[in-house]
């Protein structure tokens, strides 16, 4: 069984986001995503200052089976990319909400995030998904 | 559900992840494919192939059918025990199948056929075997362990004795032996050293256990796949299949040519085509960042257009490389189309990877 974390709000094409209190969030792909994907092995991730659609593609990631998109969970700019991944795209398999973030977005409009999943409905998702 | 292995059970306990291979539920991984790729490159890993299609061919005029059946020629295996690597081909000229077969005895060769492609190569051996007498049987009842890597042989041969571990010791590369009911070969499909065992499927579970208490790791398809393709192996339906003759597969050195008075199926077609092929099988090293997948779309400016037959990332030169059929005039450079933008590859000649190094100037 996949990992979910309670602090973290779900997309259903797997990303996951952390609202920080300074109105920025971090965001990256689920637990049950990078088991999915298996060994990542390229990150592409969107440069500092990009500004982000709801829903659009917005990031790839590679393993050595798919290539992904991953898609932004909110609307906003983005502030920051995790450098680290560069070199090591198995941060995302090792620690996929912690080291294996990917960027940090600064929202558009903070409310938007509550349209999202919680960890409970997100891990219904998946096994609903899965059958 | 699909077929299964007499490992199934094995592979879940040991969490393996199985996902479908040609109808047989294979393990893709146990957690890690990179980390299981690493085992085999520097120490010892251990795959179980048992889908594959073993199959025995008796009858006193064996070795006269199978010079008539492959394009590489039997006549080479005057040492019993002695394995050939080979295509099976049409009367095009077109692959059926690769396989490879161990001379055992003079009424006795043993050959191992591709899972996908059992049923129709079953067919195809049976229909050439009649007019030879030869009898055609295939070893459902045998199980198969491949265990790979540098230190592969030393850690198999810990789990022998007697004279299966005299046998085995002995066993030069690219042979094999049966001191008893269990067959060794010194061969494999990873570009490392090791053994490819087959033996009883109720005995083929104590066989897994005890290599994996002698330090043999399990590993999966997955890393199967990127082994085999840093090793510059083609795989059987992805880099050539019935419409692409050995020479347009990078297999021309597997054709046996010599002597001209030899027939064999496909020859005629061959001839026809050898020396004026319009296509070849190269290596591509990506310059850089992402990952080349089967089927990408490949250009060289000015001389034509190809197409990535295996595509991946290869673990051990942290870049991506693949095999690619191509126009050939290609030289040392050409263009995949990646997500939208065509980038610069360096074209090379596989193996891309022997023996745990680098075959390639990156």
């Amino acid at each position: 069984m996949s990992k979910t974390l309670a602090n973290l709000k779900y997309t259903k094409t797997h990303e996951w986001l952390e609202i920080h209190n300074d109105g920025t969030a971090s965001v990256g792909i689920s637990d049950h995503a990078q088991d999915l994907l298996g060994d990542l092995v390229y990150v592409e991730a969107p440069e500092a200052g990009r500004k982000l659609t709801a829903g659009n593609a917005c990031a790839v990631v590679e393993s050595v089976k798919a290539a992904s998109d991953v898609y932004a969970p909110v609307t906003g700019v983005v502030v920051a990319i995790n450098a680290a991944l560069s070199d090591s795209p198995e941060l995302i398999n090792k620690d996929p909400y912690g080291e294996g973030w990917i960027f940090k977005i600064k929202l558009a409009n903070a409310a938007d995030a509550n349209a999202l999943l919680d960890a409970k409905a997100y891990a219904e998702f998946c096994a609903a998904e899965s059958h | 559900m699909g077929k299964r292995t007499p490992l199934h059970s094995t592979h879940l306990a040991m969490g393996g992840k199985l996902v479908d291979f040609a109808g047989w539920d294979m393990p893709i991984n146990y957690g890690s494919q990179i980390e299981e790729h690493h085992q085999v490159r520097t120490d010892a890993g251990m795959f179980d192939v048992s889908h594959m299609t073993i199959v025995d061919l008796r009858g006193p005029r064996v070795r006269e059918f199978l010079s008539y059946l492959l394009a590489n020629n039997v006549e080479r295996l005057t040492q019993p025990g002695k394995a050939l690597y080979s295509c099976m081909l049409n009367e095009q000229g077109g692959v059926i199948d690769d396989l490879i077969t161990y001379f055992m005895r003079e009424n006795w060769f043993r050959t191992v056929v591709n899972a996908a492609t059992r049923d129709k190569d079953m067919a195809w051996i049976r229909r050439q075997a009649k007019a030879f007498e030869v009898g055609v049987e295939a070893r459902s009842d045998l199980a198969m362990i491949a265990v790979q890597g540098p230190n592969a042989r030393a850690k198999t041969l810990s789990t022998m004795d007697n004279g299966l571990l005299k046998a085995a010791t002995a066993l030069e590369p690219f042979f094999a032996t049966k001191p008893g009911d269990i067959f060794v070969a010194r061969t494999g499909y990873t570009g490392e050293d090791g053994f490819e065992i087959m033996i009883s499927s109720d005995r083929v579970q104590s066989l897994w256990l005890a290599l994996s208490k002698a330090g043999i790791k399990p590993c999966g398809l997955g890393a199967r796949d990127t082994l085999r393709l840093e090793a510059g192996m083609n795989l059987y339906g992805t880099d050539m299949d019935e419409t692409t003759s050995p020479l347009e597969s990078g297999l021309g050195w597997t054709i046996g040519w010599e002597p001209s008075t030899r027939e064999f199926i496909g020859r005629q077609a061959l001839e026809s085509q050898r020396g004026n092929a319009n296509r070849k099988l190269v290596g591509l090293v990506l310059q850089e960042k992402g990952v080349l997948r089967n089927h990408l779309p490949v250009r060289v400016v000015g001389v034509g257009e190809g197409e990535i037959t295996s595509g991946s990332f290869s673990p051990t030169l942290g870049r991506a490389i693949a095999l690619a059929r191509v126009p050939l005039a290609t030289t040392n450079t050409c263009q995949v189309e990646l997500r939208g933008k065509w980038v610069a590859a360096t074209v090379v000649k596989p193996p891309f990877v022997r023996n745990g190094k680098s075959c390639i100037t990156l």
